[in-house]
């Protein structure tokens, strides 16, 4: 095992930046806003050395266009920014989907609504990430907890996104994007760099043909195919059509290749989870106190556990009925008033479930979250 | 001669454009323009916004990239400085290119990025019904201005001129040969260059605004359209209501591709000392 680098005190969102380098990313377009700045500050100043280019473009609406057009052409596009800048990006979020353009976001994730509270975290933005664009569609949301992951997340968001050509969101909070910690990656934890399928069948190529992958592959536009994009919805040739079967079998291809899916890209780590009677579900920097709280409850003879959901969207529905079905209670505290907890609460069914709101633009204190569990077990009679 | 550019397009017609649209010979007047410019279909990058005459790219056989309403530009100038070998186009209707793109097109006159762009100004929203664009004229009537539109209108070509454009014409679709020459020549141009198709919208605004119909709105740009060497001798009492045609402005700056490669360059220079 060889060490890649010297351990070194590193920034959540420069961890970002440089996953994004590794993963390949040729082209950046992005338009300042805190708490998201210094990725676009670090791409400035690394990509042209890494063979790419960097844009400051006119707005977060222009940043999006840009990544797209440069993913048409075949290259690995990334953009970052926070609430705001999210918000405006999001009717091309679902252009991204509908015409399966691959590209990677980064959000770092403050407090809202509107210009809120922009250097203090939350994480408000979950269900927008996955409903912000209109229309019927899935994504993909990844939500790291380190400096660390940060970086590995961000290699895969450019794998998924290769994958399963769609927008990729890394939803990074205020904590993790300015969190600096230690970061000591080995080339052997570096997940190996995906690139979208290509075919070399210039001649015979349908952009859009529905395979058993679901998964169209890829010739960049400009490469001799001269096809079509268009967020229109089309049929396999990537013409508009408003044929039912064809609208039909088109919307359930590019929602069925991520929903179908889980089990490749889902990610999650257990915690003290083989004997749990209670379980603690979380993610992001939330699910660092949320550790801590585990140990806590455990000190005081709770035998607690923790889902630590690294994939935000899909939703892991199986998963988490699967752990937490039938558990005295699941517990779920989120840097907001309650979001992907109404995914959970409907996946455990009628299992005792608490949603614990953090809404102070905070992290919540390990504290809080043992002591309540403890008052609710109390509640119920099971201690 | 029809046959002669028939290879440009894709065989999927019929369009969806209304009888006596100006957009179809906009399209020719295109594909005329890439014939004399001998391109490599597979080098020309055609990109548009949402719009009637944003439909021209499905029918085009070139890569063709249709965007949303107003992105055009965003998504052709990643797509450009990404891959600065494309030949890239844009077309754009009034509404997408001056209304929500706006902000968009400034920045791309101003970056000089050498994409070519068509803006088809039919003075309205065709697509959606007939409300007024920012190129409605003033006291012209649209769905959305019933009693007579009062916003003030842009002029593209001063627009362009202040935003930073280095070459900047206005045709129109009576002269379509003329249009095609216009098109080619700011093709030729390494730069942000903007033509102005001044064109024909015959149901959403002719019918709201007293014309009898396509051919009286093509006569009406007859009449109205004066070349600008002739305007240039004329007094401005007799230019009035009249539409100026020609290349207004050309000039030399460095391209935004060409900046990059200079940054790129100054980089490497750096990492080697
Ligand atoms: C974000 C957004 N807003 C509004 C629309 C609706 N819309 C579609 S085309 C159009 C205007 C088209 O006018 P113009 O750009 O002048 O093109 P034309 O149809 O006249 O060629 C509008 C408002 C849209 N598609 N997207
Ligand atoms: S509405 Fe106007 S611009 Fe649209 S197709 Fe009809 S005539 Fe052309």
């Amino acid at each position: 095992m060889t060490k890649a680098k010297k351990p070194k005190l590193l920034q959540g969102n420069i961890a970002c930046a440089m996953g994004a380098i590794k993963a390949g990313a040729t082209f950046f377009g992005g338009y300042p806003i805190t708490p998201s700045t210094e990725i676009a500050e670090y791409m400035a100043a690394q990509l042209p050395k890494a063979g790419g280019r960097f844009m400051q473009m006119e707005d977060e609406i222009a940043s999006i266009g840009a990544i797209i057009g440069a993913s048409c052409v075949g290259h690995k596009s990334f953009t970052a920014t926070s609430g705001p800048g999210f918000s405006l990006m999001q009717e091309l979020i679902g252009y991204a989907c509908n015409a399966e353009i691959p590209i990677v976001i980064a959000n770092v994730m403050r407090s809202g609504p509107s210009t809120g509270l922009p250097t203090l975290p939350a994480a408000q933005d979950v269900m927008q990430a996955r409903w912000g664009t209109h229309g019927d569609h899935s994504i993909i949301a990844i939500s790291p907890y380190s400096v660390k992951e940060t970086y590995i997340q961000t290699i895969k968001a450019f794998n998924l996104a290769e994958k399963y050509r769609t927008p990729v969101i890394i939803l990074m909070d205020e904590k993790i994007g300015h969190l600096r910690e230690g970061f000591d990656v080995s080339d052997d934890e570096i997940p190996e760099i995906i690139q979208r399928k290509r075919t070399l069948d210039k001649e015979n190529y349908i952009p859009y043909e529905n395979t058993p992958s679901m998964v169209p592959e890829f010739i960049p536009l400009g490469c001799g195919a001269r096809y079509h994009i268009t967020g229109l919805t089309h049929n396999e040739k990537g013409f508009y059509t408003q044929k039912s079967d064809e609208v039909e079998k088109f919307l359930f291809r590019i929602y069925d290749k991520i929903e179908k899916n889980k089990e490749d890209i889902c990610e999650y780590e257990m915690f003290e989870m083989d004997d749990a009677e209670v379980v603690i579900v979380s993610y992001g920097s939330v699910a660092r106190s949320a550790k801590e709280a585990v140990s806590k409850l455990r000190a005081s003879n709770v035998k607690a556990g923790l889902i630590r959901l690294i994939t935000l969207w899909p939703f892991n529905d199986t998963l988490i009925y699967e752990k937490c079905h039938g558990k005295k209670l699941v517990l779920m505290p989120e840097m907001n008033l309650g979001q992907l907890s109404l995914e959970v609460e409907r996946a455990i069914k009628d299992t005792p479930f608490y949603s614990l709101h953090g809404a102070k633009a905070d992290l919540i204190d390990p504290k809080v979250m043992a002591d309540k569990v403890i008052s609710l077990l109390k509640e119920r009679g099971e201690v | 001669m029809q046959t002669a550019y028939k290879k440009y397009f894709r065989d999927n017609l019929p369009h969806i454009w209304c009888p006596g649209c100006g957009n179809g010979i906009v399209m020719g007047a295109f594909a005329r323009a890439i014939e004399m410019l001998d391109y490599d279909k597979d080098e020309v990058l055609v990109v548009s916004g949402i719009g009637c005459s944003s439909r021209i790219t499905g029918y085009l056989d070139f890569n063709t990239l249709h965007t949303a309403h107003g992105r055009a530009l965003a998504f052709a100038t990643g797509a450009k400085v990404a891959e600065p070998r494309l030949k890239t186009f844009v077309i754009m209707g009034d509404g997408d290119a001056a209304a929500i793109g706006g902000n968009h097109f400034i920045h791309a006159c101003r970056r000089n990025i050498d994409i070519t762009t068509i803006i088809i100004n039919n003075n309205i929203y065709g697509m959606t019904g007939g409300q007024f664009s920012p190129l409605t004229p003033k006291g012209r009537k649209a769905t959305t201005a019933p009693y007579g539109n009062i916003d003030r209108s842009f002029d593209i070509v001063d627009l362009s001129k202040g935003a930073g454009a280095t070459y900047i014409a206005r045709g129109d679709v009576f002269h379509a040969f003329r249009l095609s020459y216009l098109i080619a020549e700011a093709a030729r141009h390494k730069g942000f260059s903007v033509v102005e198709a001044v064109s024909t919208c015959p149901i959403s605004y002719g019918r709201h605004n007293k014309f009898k119909g396509a051919a009286d709105m093509v006569n009406y740009l007859k009449k109205r359209t004066i070349a600008l060497n002739r305007a240039s001798r004329m007094n401005p009492e007799a230019l009035e209501g009249k539409i100026i045609t020609g290349i207004f402005y050309e000039s030399e700056d460095e391209e935004y591709c060409d900046a990059f490669e200079r940054l790129e360059a100054s980089v490497k220079k750096g990492a080697r000392k």
